[in-house]
């Protein structure tokens, strides 16, 4: 490396790379392509198995090179070579199996590299929370966090797709590379210390989310959430970008931390400081899906497959309020006089709206959908906390959503192949006797997204309303309070469909093969549930001590 | 200043029968719970059971009461912590027991009168098909009673009162298969409850002013505390008592609680229950004796019941409601006692009434099983020829009640009178207190004659029945109880000297004589003279068979009959308003409460209805949401910083 930098003229500094630091990344990237690469090959994918080993090797021999990456990562990746061809030559004829193996496996892989990054960063010993880069990456507590609950997410999601998906006819070779694409985008823009490297983390993102959505060529609701998200996507991305421009016009910089110091400044024309933050807002309130910038959430999460959904809503949301944290608590602490009254009204709207208008749903998708917009108002009251109490309890809130949501969907993924069809309300009834497994854990999940206590809801709900009574937020909690006891009539009129109603919805069941991997995924949703909600210290420890922004 | 008082209690000693005291309370509770539970297969065996752990529990009082006997008068009360029970911040209770004169002199007649009526149970419930259960209710009852007289703490006595009133509502209601019981196990129970109010308030009150529930601690401490504080427990403490004491103006319960089996009215009326209310009383002594004027309350109180219950019981026809509310009555006359201060004269009362009236119980309860449960003693007659040792026995009891001289109930009858003559202020109770004793001399004298002198009316009955002498366990209680009523006096022949006031003395805080209405030797031979002539007139009288009322006094007649109507007399006026209290809140919260409930919840529907037209569906109109929002949201960005911007300027604000 020392070599190369004395060939280049002099000025031009070659950066460092930390390779271990954006490691996750890397490895659902790399996943993601080889995934891409065994699929494209279709019958010779043996032999570009051998082709990806040899490329493998050959970056390890580069990063074995006397001064450049650590043994360890040399390992891996020859590691990885290996038990990708393993995997390869054992199910070449299961490409679809082979891609959701490699798929885990490579999730797996990022929270193993995730937590080994967490525990260096607890000792002190690691990157902590610093800027890497040439300051574009953070890797810190919030960045850490959402990998863990990305990767989790994706995990829980790969195993309720794969039955659903082939009964459906939709199982196609490109979902696994774009669900590592997206979950990519995701991790990236959690650790995006840069306002460019936050852009490029939506766009790798949402494109990927974009064509998961339409997976399903054939129903016309999957295209049409498809093509809706695609326009209001991009129209909103233009917003985040105008804002960005305006950000850099009136700093010189997007780099955060620097960007939200130079906004501060009296100095700063004040057109520039509002309209650039007023603009972001609105990319970011897309993102997370506030009212009004809501309005695509209910089409896109009735429309996409629904393990996409829970994907979406699970993964999606944590990735775009980790950005949301970081740009606005983190970087513009100092203008938060500006931003949170707005922000406030914004999450206050949004629980009472995204609350009312599921009552009125009897599509199952949409309703969580509504709901799942109720919920990102709840998780923006510990942004407008503007404190480390309150970013903990929005990265906690956050988790938990995820396996909630994941769990509620996953029943719906299960109970849509029985069905073969959208699940409403009504055809619920009598659910309990049919499929009492089933039933209860429906009931459970629903419970914890109306935040019942004894489930993660509660306890997630209950941290958001501390932070909002520290940051003397009190009127926000009532509203999340009375936003809430809406929600409660929608969740709960699902339970007594599943378990009150006496006479028996009369729908075809039928005969599915059981999808084992679906079942575990929602068993271990539910023991998350329970477990979190009895026993959640740990995780909380985790939250708040993630709520660390890199400087 | 005495005894508790001082706060001079002292930790029961190892081994002593002081630190054993708690098991006087669970080794009841223990075998009620064995016998509820496994009570069917141990068959036969059951009622022994019982009656083994009541006796264990009065040899252990009996032990106790020895040990303490032995002790220095100024180290009779011992104290003893078997547990903490509620650690709950400043609020610390133990379960401790507190072994004192007074405690042992009451768990000598719980467990006492409590053993016999278990023996006689043997046989009066001999043919009833649920005896287990039976029996392990009277333990429970004993146990419970147990609990209260010994709780070191007001809470454990409150635990106590609480088991005991619920011990009443299962025995009044034991046969609960016939309505009338069911409700007047009821009725018991929530009449109960309400004085139960009044001693939680007193104890929140207390707790606040003293910070402490512990009786060790609470009546040292009462000497410090404000006259308003002392005034409101002080008459809280006793709304408590009249309700498990049967006073005005909470009595109305104990009449109707004859629907138990006879000898659970036994044991309510003589050795548990009705007792507690007198106990709490004399518990609270160094309370009461602050406030002198509160005690005068009580006792008028007691004067007023005693004289209602009295008038009431002359023209009851029923053979156990005239006991009954003769009890109203002599309870009465308990507080009057305590109420003036004579604290060892109303505990006398309450042991020597305890004697007497569980022998008349069980008395009526012998003549019952022998008229094949009828219960009218108008139809009665001549029965002491058919039951000797149940009529001889009766009279005891009668002779004593009656205040009879020599007898127990004339000695504490005697000194109840002599306190109330020596209290400034006392003249109208005095007289009330000798216009009873008159009266219960005649009620008693008539209901002894209408059943065991004169005709044989129930030959004349249908299906007469065909009475004989009750079996050995049944009249042995009696004859042992007939013992205790006659000789019951010798406990204590003088107000001062005699054997009971010097022992309750640490225990209890007697007032100071305030006056002198009347000499004792004159007062002696009144209330000598009034019991003979009320003897003598209800027997002459009633000799023959009841009386023809004349037709002018037929309405004071069926007013005294139906209990003065006070039974009416509450229903209209407090459980017909709340009945209609209850139905018009019922209907609030059917349209009221609900219907705002589902008001808002339709108007959420309806709103969201609405909302959800908005989401249209086209691409087009989201944009434009999104647009509008976009412009909303700058909007609001600039309120934001106008409303800021003075503050700004000053600071050199944005250009």
């Amino acid at each position: 490396m020392s070599a190369l930098a004395q060939q280049l003229p002099a000025g031009v500094e070659i950066p460092e790379i930390p390779w271990a630091a954006i490691s996750p990344e890397l490895t659902l990237f790399g996943a993601g392509i080889l995934v891409l690469l065994l699929d494209t090959a279709g019958p010779r994918r043996r032999t570009s198995s051998v082709i990806a080993l040899a490329i493998l090797l050959g970056i390890a021999a580069l990063a074995a090179i006397p001064g450049g990456a650590a043994p360890e990562i040399v390992a891996l990746l020859v590691g990885a070579g290996v038990l990708q061809l393993a995997l390869t030559l054992w199910l070449h004829t299961r490409p679809r199996l082979l891609g959701a193996v490699l798929t885990v496996v490579a999730l797996v892989a990022t929270i193993g590299i995730a937590a080994w990054q967490y525990q260096a960063a607890a000792n002190g010993g690691m990157v902590g929370t610093e800027s890497l880069l040439a300051d574009m990456v953070a890797v810190d507590g919030v960045a850490l966090f959402t990998r863990f609950v990305v990767a989790g997410a994706g995990i829980l999601t790969v195993l309720l797709g794969f039955a659903y998906l082939q009964d459906r006819r939709i199982h196609r070779g490109e979902y696994y590379p774009l669900l590592l694409f997206t979950a990519t985008g995701m991790t990236l823009l959690a650790s995006a210390a840069d306002l460019l490297m936050v852009f490029l983390a939506v766009e790798i993102l949402s494109l990927a989310l974009y064509v998961m959505t339409g997976l399903a060529r054939r129903d016309m609701a999957s295209q049409e959430g498809a093509f809706k998200y695609l326009l209001l996507g991009a129209f909103s991305s233009a917003f985040l970008l105008y804002g960005i421009a305006l950000v850099y016009g009136a700093t010189g910089t997007t780099h955060i931390a620097t960007a939200g110091v130079a906004l501060s400044d009296p100095g700063t024309p004040a057109g520039l400081v509002f309209a650039g933050i007023a603009l972001m807002l609105v990319g970011f309130a897309f993102k997370v899906a506030l009212v009004p910038f809501h309005m695509w959430t209910p089409d896109v999460y009735q429309g996409a497959p629904t393990p996409v959904t829970a994907f979406m809503a699970a993964a999606t949301k944590v990735a775009a309020f980790a950005a949301f944290l970081r740009v606005f608590t983190g970087g513009m602490e100092q203008l938060a006089w500006i931003w949170v009254p707005a922000v406030s009204v914004l999450a206050a709207i949004t629980m009472l709206v995204g609350a009312a208008l599921a009552v009125v749903q009897d599509d199952l998708k949409r309703m969580l959908g509504y709901s799942a917009v109720a919920h990102a108002g709840y998780a923006a009251i510990g942004l407008v906390a503007v404190s480390e109490i309150g970013t903990g309890a929005t990265l906690f809130y956050l988790l938990a959503y995820a396996i909630m949501s994941l769990g509620a969907f996953g029943i719906l993924t299960i109970l849509e192949r029985r069905q073969r069809k959208a699940i409403a309300v009504a055809d619920l009834r009598g659910l309990w006797q049919s499929a009492p497994s089933l039933a209860v854990m429906f009931a459970l999940f629903l419970l914890s997204l109306a935040g019942i206590p004894g489930t993660v809801g509660f306890i997630a709900k209950f941290g958001i309303v501390r932070a909002a009574v520290d940051a003397g937020l009190v009127w926000l909690a009532v509203v999340l309070v009375i936003s809430s006891v809406i929600a409660a009539y929608f969740y709960i009129r699902v339970i007594v469909a599943m378990f009150m109603d006496d006479e028996p919805a009369h729908l075809a069941d039928a005969p599915v093969p059981p999808a084992s991997a679906a079942s575990t995924a929602v068993s271990v949703a539910a023991v998350g549930v329970i477990a979190l909600g009895v026993l959640p210290p740990a995780v909380i420890d985790l939250a708040e001590r993630a709520a660390t922004f890199a400087g | 200043m005495t005894g508790l008082a001082e706060g001079a209690a002292v930790a029961a000693p190892a081994g002593s029968p002081a630190a054993w005291a708690w098991l006087m309370a669970v080794v009841p509770l223990a075998s009620a719970a064995v016998l509820l539970l496994v009570g069917r297969r141990l068959g036969r065996a059951a009622p022994w059971v019982a009656i083994l752990s009541a006796g264990f529990s009065l040899t252990l009082a009996v032990w106790t009461a020895v040990w303490l006997g032995a002790r220095e008068a100024g180290e009779r009360t011992v104290v003893h912590t078997v547990a903490t029970w509620l650690p709950a911040g400043d609020l610390e209770v133990d379960w401790a027991v507190l072994v004192d004169p007074l405690a042992v002199a009451m768990s000598l007649l719980v467990t006492g009168v409590g053993l016999l009526i278990h023996v006689y149970s043997l046989g009066y419930m001999e043919h009833d098909r649920d005896i287990p259960r039976f029996f392990a209710y009277l333990n429970l009852f004993l146990g419970s009673m147990l609990v209260l007289v010994l709780g070191e703490s007001l809470l454990t006595l409150f635990v106590g009162w609480e088991l005991v009133g619920l011990c009443s509502y299962l025995l009044i209601g034991f046969w609960f298969d016939s309505r009338a019981n069911a409700s007047a196990a009821k009725k018991a129970f929530v009449i109960n409850r309400v004085g139960d109010v009044g001693f939680m308030i007193a104890m929140f009150v207390l707790f606040g002013a003293i910070g402490s529930l512990s009786l060790t601690e609470v009546l040292p401490a009462a000497e410090g505390l404000a006259g308003g504080t002392l005034i409101a427990v002080g008459l809280l403490l006793f709304l408590g008592a009249t309700g498990k004491s049967a006073q005005i103006p909470l009595y109305i319960w104990l009449p109707d609680a004859m629907a138990g089996p006879t000898p659970v009215s036994a044991l309510i009326h003589a050795a548990t229950m009705v007792t507690a209310g007198v106990y709490l009383v004399a518990r609270m002594s160094p309370l009461y004796v602050q406030i002198p004027e509160i005690g005068l309350v009580v006792a008028a109180v007691g004067a007023a019941t005693a004289l209602v219950a009295a008038l009431i019981a002359v023209a009851q026809s029923d053979i156990k409601r005239v006991l009954a509310y003769s009890t109203v009555s002599q309870l009465g006359y308990m507080f009057m006692a305590v109420g003036v201060g004579a604290y060892s004269a109303g505990i006398f009362h309450l042991l020597t009434h305890g004697f007497f009236k569980a022998l008349l119980f069980l008395a009526a309860g012998s003549v019952m099983h022998a008229m094949a449960d009828r219960g009218d003693i108008r139809e009665m007659g001549g029965l002491l020829r058919d039951l000797p040792i149940t009529g001889g026995t009766a009279a005891v009891g009668t002779l004593a009640i009656a205040g009879f001289p020599l007898t127990a109930g004339f000695y504490s009858k005697e000194e109840i009178l002599a306190a109330v003559a020596d209290t400034a202020g006392g003249e109208v109770i005095l007289a009330i207190g000798l216009a009873v004793a008159l009266l219960t001399a005649f009620y008693m004298a008539r209901w002894f004659a209408l059943v065991f002198l004169g005709p044989r009316r129930f030959e004349e009955l249908e299906d007469p029945p065909h009475p004989h002498e009750s079996p050995l366990s049944m009249t042995l209680p009696l004859v042992l109880l007939a013992v205790a009523s006659l000789g019951g006096g010798l406990l204590n022949l003088d107000p001062e000297t005699g054997l009971l006031a010097g022992w309750l003395a640490p225990s209890v805080v007697a007032f100071e004589q305030t006056a002198a209405i009347i000499g004792h030797g004159l007062l002696e031979a009144i209330a000598i003279a009034l019991a003979l002539v009320g003897l003598a007139a209800g027997v002459l009288l009633y000799r023959g068979g009841p009386r023809v009322v004349s037709e002018a006094s037929t309405p004071v007649v069926r007013f005294a009959q139906d209990a003065f109507r006070v039974d009416e007399l509450y229903r209209a006026a407090i459980v017909t308003p709340g009945h209609w209290l209850a139905v018009g809140l019922a209907w609030f919260d059917a349209r009221g409460i609900d219907g705002l409930v589902n008001g808002a919840g339709r108007g959420t529907a309806a709103l969201a209805t609405a909302g959800a037209r908005v989401q249209t569906g086209f691409v087009r109109s989201y944009a434009l949401a999104v647009l509008i929002g976009t412009v909303l949201l700058i909007a609001a960005l600039v309120g934001v910083w106008m409303a800021a911007a003075d503050d700004l300027m000053l600071l050199g604000g944005w250009r």
